[in-house]
């Protein structure tokens, strides 16, 4: 049994589903039918945050989205936080402060750094670290991660008072 | 599926079809069909439906549609005038959960150690209840009638949550292994209630359902002094602490001992307690 085709808006740009099956999450359907690598799966209970994508602006796990009911929705994936072939500033500052190991963690901690700094600019220690807190590393001991969302941070802040 | 846009196409895709999943954020039910431990039929989902997702206040009221997620209810809007149920909400598992999880979903699964479920048997919540049959309204403590059951009837949803704004400081505390993503071990929810002069206690995680603290409610409301907010003394919150914990039917589990689930719960009273006791002698 498959499900009626539907239509999934997936950073811009629409994808039609042809061939799901009853009870895929968007993050399956995103990886294996449409070809979005880059949210991670792992624990597949919300419990990881590797595969934390932006449903209507707002981060979500992907694992625990029922992908048909997405329809509708603007869905936006690790592919879609940098405007053009470039890098967003907070994959940027992810570079330059070594807050990449293994790199499971790091599509879904983009994604949620990103929204943390589009909300507020200029988070404290504690908001940083709530914001990440369904988002699981078990390789850096998030210091550099900490230390990747201030110079993102700052970035914006300087950019913002050069505007 | 049935993507739903109104509550009236909601109750008639379920009225259709009684036995169709109903799908709010999706938090729990998707752990459960990607573990393969549930089947997916027919679904209706909920989240496209406008009048589930509002909320709004009634004189002394506050109707919460059982789409509000918890990320809605930890901001200030509605975190100003429900400080606990807001307090509750950000014990809720991540900031992703919270974005998705609703609280109709958490009522609805009715689960022991749903974070919710405290709060709101303590302010004697009521539920509005819809199916294309009609409407009715259940308290929430009738509502939950075991671990995981309700008296949802086929084809019935919940539509709101009328609970009061209540005159009073008010705290929820909850146990678990670490601060985020935790499932509780015991919970705890304290308000106080000037209007009635009444301390409200509501446990989670202690019993099958969720529980009123009602012999430690009469016994520290009794001995509070409500005209000027005077400390009742340690004995008698060490008292208090003590029927809280000989209220819990807690049972042993692979998240925690009964043991310790009663002494915990007991802990969170008296700490709970102080802290509201302080907010009152500051205003």
């Amino acid at each position: 049994m498959s499900t009626d085709p539907y239509l999934l808006r997936v950073n811009g740009t629409d994808h039609r589903v042809g061939d799901g099956r009853p009870g895929e999450s968007l993050l399956w359907v995103l990886r294996e039918r449409l070809g979005f690598h880059g949210s991670k799966n792992a624990c597949e209970e919300g419990e990881c945050g590797s595969c934390t994508v932006l449903l209507d602006g707002q981060t979500v796990c992907s694992c625990l989205v029922l992908a048909e009911s997405a329809t509708g929705c603007e869905i936006t994936t690790i592919e879609g936080v940098a405007d053009d072939e470039g890098l967003s500033d907070v994959q940027q500052a992810f570079i330059d402060t070594g807050a990449v190991q293994c790199g499971f963690c790091t599509p879904g901690l983009i994604v949620s750094i990103g929204a943390l700094l589009d909300s507020n600019p200029d988070p404290d220690d504690l908001t940083v670290r709530e914001a990440i807190s369904g988002n699981l590393c078990r390789c850096t001991g998030y210091g550099r991660i900490l230390e990747a969302v201030n110079v993102a941070a700052a970035g914006r802040r300087n950019e913002g008072s050069a505007a | 599926m049935t993507i739903a846009t109104s509550l009236e196409d909601a109750c008639a895709a379920l009225a259709a079809d009684p036995d169709s999943l109903v799908l709010a954020g999706g938090t729990d039910l998707m752990v459960e069909v990607n573990r393969g431990s549930r089947r997916i039929g027919n679904v209706v989902t909920l989240n496209r439906v406008p009048e589930l997702g509002a909320w709004r206040r009634d004189g002394g009221q506050l109707r919460l549609g059982a789409g509000v997620t918890f990320g809605e209810i930890s901001r200030p809007e509605i975190a100003s005038l429900l400080p606990a149920l807001a307090q509750a909400a950000r014990t809720v598992g991540s900031p992703q959960i919270r974005n998705a999880a609703t609280l109709g979903g958490n009522i609805a699964t009715a689960s022991p150690a749903a974070d919710s479920l405290p709060v709101l048997v303590a302010l004697d919540a009521v539920l509005e209840l819809c199916s294309s049959a009609g409407r009715r309204e259940v308290a929430v403590a009738d509502f939950v009638t075991g671990v995981k059951q309700t008296c949802l009837l086929p084809g019935e949803l919940i539509e709101a949550v009328r609970v009061p704004v209540l005159d009073g400081p008010q705290e929820f505390c909850k146990v678990g292994t670490r601060n985020a993503m935790v499932i509780s071990v015991a919970s705890l929810a304290l308000l106080v209630d000037r209007g009635s002069r009444r301390i409200r206690v509501g446990l989670g995680s202690v019993s099958p359902r969720p529980l009123r603290a009602t012999a430690a409610e009469e016994h520290i409301s009794q001995r509070l002094d409500w005209d000027t907010g005077g400390h009742p003394g340690e004995t008698a919150i060490g008292e208090f602490a003590d029927l809280v914990a000989g209220s819990a039917t807690p049972i042993n589990d692979h998240r925690s001992s009964a043991r310790y689930r009663s002494h915990a719960v007991g802990v969170l009273a008296g700490r709970a307690l102080a802290r509201v006791l302080e907010e009152v002698a500051a205003t």
